[in-house]
């Protein structure tokens, strides 16, 4: 059962679980510099049945302006950070912006979808404006294509806060072209090296190389091809 | 039963919540302070579409700034991208009418709210919602991604002014049902988009006019799923086994053993929440002290208003009772369990 919807290129709510521990484990062993992922279990009725129900959230990955893609976990704010604060502290703290990500299961589009918000040093949320100067000019170009039906502000489902998304609705299309290996344990690592790059955030390469059958980056790429309209 | 009722449709979109609407104190420099505005907030309409009616009254009393319009009740913001009579029928146990709503112009609570600026916004939720339930439905988007401009237009002007004729002109070329009719049954997953709110109700409460205010969305679920069908006989299911499917947790480990039942007869917990609601009124009291309650309990199911009987036919709730963005919006109250410790 789990099988036949991934190859349609959705995912089952059971599937999501074993994917999420899947990325969470995968993620630890891969070297990178970004934080780990963590599952936050949620139960919507104090007593009750209890399913495996939760989000994946990745949070304080720091932007620093200027550079192309969300680089590094270290808390530039902080100074006993070993290695890369060094550098990292150099930058002004005006121009540091922090993000949290999270990965929340539709049951409606029985897709994984990215919720993503960013703050500003002084606690300030980021608004549009900042959010769009953080962004790579893919995303930029899809935005101003889809005027803003592609990422919009929405309400997170478990935190009931404003938070941007990534519209969700082309997902099955493209991860059926993407999945030449199909199995939940490697379904978010997928999913996530197309859907991070339009918020700047990579998904490690040695991830990515054993995930897709011919090992190679660069037709993630192509799969890109998300339909502005969708 | 007919699955499809004109009359209840119609009922639907004429049904409107008599709104008075406060400014807010901190935004009124003028003596006298205005008087309250009386409206009437359609039930499948969004707050946001009645401020240019709001906006003339309170115009000359604003302190000076930049528009930034939200409504809060009781000091809780509402979310304007819920419809007026969903936030009516979740927020007020006890039908208040007028409904007191307070309005600001300033001071928007960027923390819990995502900003309205206007009517686009509201539309582009809208159309954002119907996609959503066309790809519940079909499985994919195409249709409202294929709709011309013109009739992306008139379905939303429609809806905000009201016009139900020309939105179901439109809105039937979507395809997007009505369910039970064999053609629309093949083409489509078999699944059925459903708003449902969970509103979280003290241990203590017996009786709905104890209901204390909603002081943060906190205390509310807000449950996103649809409800599955997946063979003939399931089309035939009542309202009360599409809400078991949805909300499992309402019956304790005993009781879900008949979960496996396709369309289950007989009376449950469920029950007790919902008809006995009165009769347990005045007795709970001492049921309470002698047996802590094991299972979750439902006090109230509410769509549209009204509140549902558990055996009609799920497919005329849906049918005639959803919102124009084919979604279901269920409101419902419940009792948690007593922890056995």
């Amino acid at each position: 059962m789990g099988d036949q919807s991934i190859c349609d290129g959705s995912l089952s709510a059971d599937d999501f679980y074993v994917a999420a521990k899947s990325l969470c484990e995968l993620w630890q062993t891969a070297n990178t510099t970004l934080p780990n992922w963590t599952w936050i279990p949620f139960k919507r009725i104090p007593t009750g049945i209890s399913c495996n129900e939760g989000y994946l959230s990745l949070e304080n990955v720091y932007h620093i302006k200027s550079s192309k893609e969300l680089v590094s976990s270290q808390d530039p704010f902080q100074e006993e950070q070993p290695v890369d604060s060094a550098t990292v502290v150099q930058v002004p703290s005006s121009v540091i912006h922090a993000y949290d990500f999270h990965i929340i299961y539709s049951f409606s589009y029985r897709n994984p979808v990215l919720y993503f918000h960013g703050h500003k040093y002084d606690g300030q949320p980021l608004d549009l404006d900042d959010i769009q100067k953080d962004l790579p000019e893919y995303s930029l170009k899809l935005i101003r294509e889809s005027k803003w039906t592609f990422i919009t502000f929405e309400e997170h489902p478990y935190l009931h806060q404003p938070w941007y998304m990534l519209h969700p609705c082309g997902t099955s299309d493209w991860m059926k072209l993407l999945q030449g290996n199909p199995s939940a344990a490697n379904y978010l690592v997928s999913w996530l090296s197309v859907v991070g790059q339009a918020v700047g955030l990579r998904v490690p390469s040695s991830l990515t190389s054993s995930c897709f059958n011919d090992g190679s980056s660069s037709s993630i790429g192509q799969c890109v091809e998300i339909d502005p309209s969708l | 039963m007919e699955l499809c009722s004109e009359e209840a449709v119609r009922l639907v979109w004429e049904g409107a919540i008599p709104l008075q609407i406060h400014l807010h104190e901190s935004e009124v420099t003028t003596l006298p302070p205005p008087p309250p505005v009386l409206i009437l907030g359609p039930r499948i309409g969004y707050l946001p579409l009645l401020v240019t009616v709001i906006k003339p009254h309170f115009n000359d009393t604003l302190p000076p700034g930049v528009d930034s319009v939200w409504f809060d009740y009781k000091g809780l913001p509402l979310k304007w991208y819920i419809p007026t009579g969903v936030l009516f029928d979740l927020l007020c146990a006890e039908p208040e009418r007028p409904w007191n709503l307070t309005v600001h112009f300033r001071g928007h609570p960027g923390e819990i709210l995502t900003p309205c600026g206007g009517e686009d916004p509201v539309k582009w939720s809208f159309i954002n919602s119907l996609k959503e339930a066309a790809y519940i439905i079909n499985g994919n988007c195409k249709n409202v991604m294929n709709m011309s401009q013109t009739d992306q237009s008139v379905l939303w002007q429609s809806l905000a002014k009201g016009n139900m004729e020309s939105y179901t002109h439109v809105s039937s070329r979507l395809k997007l049902g009505p369910y039970g009719e064999d053609a629309v049954m093949r083409m489509n997953t078999g699944r059925i988009p459903i708003r449902l709110y969970l509103r979280i109700l003290g241990e203590d409460v017996d009786d709905l006019e104890d209901v204390t205010t909603v002081d943060s969305w906190d205390s509310i679920s807000y449950i996103n799923r649809p409800v599955e069908i997946h063979n003939e006989e399931d089309h035939h299911i009542t309202f009360r086994s599409a809400m078991r499917s949805l909300l499992p947790e309402f019956f304790d480990d005993e009781a879900s053993a008949f979960d496996h039942v396709l369309v289950p007869r007989g009376d449950y917990e469920i029950d007790d929440g919902i008809e006995n609601t009165e009769a347990t009124g005045t007795d709970f009291v001492s049921t309470k002290s002698q047996s802590p309650k094991k299972v979750n309990e439902i006090k109230l199911i509410r769509v549209q208003g009204i509140e549902v009987d558990l055996d009609i036919p799920f497919f005329w709730v849906v049918n005639n009772l959803k919102n124009p963005e084919h979604f279901l919006h269920i409101c419902v109250f419940m009792v948690p369990a007593l922890n056995p410790a």
